[in-house]
């Protein structure tokens, strides 16, 4: 098909705001106020350093459990009937549609110091917990917000599994533990990864999760970022520097995850 | 086992969904803003509230308007992207191509509503405009796109594309053959990153956030709601939201399964002919 023509108008919008923005990211990552060639933004992200490893460590955590909790779920969808997968499918879904913030404002309510849960407590006669405005906290909203993102391609390529090849597996003598672990795994794998790739990255970069459930006291890296744009330490340069930091981190984080994928066939799960 | 994987289940749905109904609970809370957690009585009245708010109702026509326009024009620029990318010739054009697609979808949001922000900040000192609905309604399309030429392409790929050349020889001009052939064939995949496209816009927090200056969508000024730690109309808010939703998914899901009836219907009644 010549179609060459119906082409530019894509490539021009692509081009002028989504490459643009990014050189000016780079940019302004390199310049101080003034327009000036500089280096002092990306030494000032030095500063930061305890917090993109708070944001890694937080988000790492809430991708391991998302992917503890989310792998049984997904395998056991799978295993249902049709009918009934579809409608859990459906289930799972259902919280994305609503606004993430209304979410996340839900739990607020639930885990303040008068909320839901110590009212709870209280009314067993158990004592009261300090749960808001903490790191747990944060980790739990990450959780919550991203797991669908997990289900969902790990679920997709557990149902693509052909049945055949694990009754080939029982038929050569493996027991049900052996045919997950050296079939039904590996096989499953390419889920796995788009799954935590679908949960990293929003998890580290986040900054309302972390504003909402982490208090002041709990800053993530994107808090910072926001800070430098719209918030009260306006400096877009710094801003920049520490955009451009995060994007390298995640891609490092990304690649160091795909050297532990062997079979390193990676297929976009689409959702 | 069966009993242990069905207990799972429940737990982990009531983890999804505890949040929400807590939410629609407390939307019918007849006490004051200062406890949002104290029951005490049903009442209406933060729904009387909500749909006399000026503001929240213009932020829903704002919202609406951005996510029409954003998703119709990003439906037509991805679905022609999408020709243009099949098309390219050689094989690092269209690696190349199917990167900067992809840009928008691996970047974490924040950076993506940045980089737009300073584009649009410095466009405004050349022209003059401030952040507002342009920059909103061009954010919007740019991270729409990806999610439609990933719809639109897997079924450009399954098509067979000697139809368009034999709709040629048949007398067809190029445009003809378009309209006549491959949009049918890929009507499903551009229909499907169409609503992809408007319940993204409709829902996207971060990157308005960033590029909206002024201008209120229904995301923004929840958040802002949520900051000011203000009164249960919010929970009335999302309330209607997810009886929205869920109407919408019901009305979905009947018109599909019918859809996917007669479909199968089709070809049953294709598979007698064949074998008569």
């Amino acid at each position: 098909m010549k179609s060459k023509k119906a082409f530019s108008p894509y490539i021009v919008w692509m081009i002028l705001f989504t490459v643009v923005p990014m050189l000016l990211v780079l940019y302004f990552a390199f310049t101080d106020r003034s327009g000036a060639f500089t280096l002092e933004n990306l030494r000032q992200v030095g500063q930061y350093s305890n917090v993109f490893l708070r944001s890694i460590w937080q988000g790492a955590l809430a991708t391991v459990i998302c992917l503890v909790l989310g792998y049984p779920l997904a395998y056991c969808i799978a295993h249902m009937k049709l009918k009934t997968q579809s409608v859990m499918v459906l289930l799972i879904m259902l919280p994305m549609w609503m606004n993430f913030l209304l979410r996340t404002y839900a739990w607020m309510t639930i885990l303040e110091d008068n909320g839901i849960l110590n009212s709870l407590f209280v009314m067993l006669g158990l004592p009261k917990v300090h749960m808001i405005n903490t790191a747990g906290a944060v980790v739990l909203g990450m959780v919550y917000n991203y797991i669908p993102y997990m289900i969902l391609p790990m679920y997709t390529v557990l149902t693509r599994i052909d049945t055949s090849v694990l009754e080939a597996a029982q038929d050569l003598g493996a027991n049900r533990a052996q045919v997950f672990c050296r079939v039904t795994l590996p096989m499953s794998m390419p889920g796995v990864i788009s799954g935590i790739t679908m949960v990293f990255v929003p998890a580290v970069s986040t900054f309302i999760i972390s504003k909402m459930l982490g208090g002041g006291s709990n800053l993530l890296i994107g808090d910072v970022v926001e800070m430098q744009f719209l918030g009260s330490a306006y400096n877009p340069n710094l801003g920049s520097a520490i955009s451009l930091v995060l994007m390298l981190l995640i891609i490092v984080c990304l690649g160091i995850m795909n050297e532990f994928d062997e079979g390193g066939e990676q297929e976009a799960v689409l959702v | 086992m069966k009993a242990v994987s069905k207990v799972y289940m429940v737990l982990i749905f009531l983890f999804l969904y505890a949040p929400i109904f807590v939410l629609i609970l407390f939307s019918f809370n007849n006490s004051n803003a200062m406890s949002r957690s104290v029951f005490s009585g049903f009442s209406l009245r933060w729904y009387r509230q909500l749909f006399g708010d000026r503001m929240i109702l213009e932020a829903l026509r704002n919202t609406l308007i951005i996510a029409v326009v954003a998703a119709a024009v990003a439906t037509v620029l991805g679905t022609l992207g999408a020709i243009g990318i099949n098309s390219l010739k050689g094989k690092w054009a269209r690696r190349m191509a199917m990167d900067v697609t992809n840009l928008p979808m691996v970047n974490p949001e924040i950076v993506t509503g940045v980089s737009m922000m300073l584009l649009f900040v410095i466009a405004m000192r050349a022209v003059g405009a401030g952040l507002g609905f342009g920059s909103l309604i061009i954010a919007h399309i740019t991270f729409c796109l990806p999610y439609v030429i990933l719809s639109v392409r897997p079924k450009l790929l399954q098509m067979d594309p000697h139809l368009y050349e034999a709709a040629q020889d048949l007398g067809c001009t190029p445009v003809q053959a378009f309209f006549k052939v491959v949009l049918p064939q890929i009507a499903p995949g551009i229909v499907s990153g169409a609503m992809m496209a408007f319940t993204l816009s409709i829902d996207d927090f971060v990157i308005s956030y960033f590029t909206s200056g002024t201008t209120q969508t229904l995301p923004i000024y929840i958040y802002s709601m949520t900051r000011k730690r203000i009164s249960p109309e919010i929970n009335a808010l999302s309330t209607v939201l997810f009886a929205v939703i869920l109407v919408l998914l019901i009305v979905v899901n009947v018109s599909q399964s019918g859809s996917a009836a007669r479909a199968a219907r089709r070809q049953a009644k294709a598979e007698e002919a064949e074998e008569l």
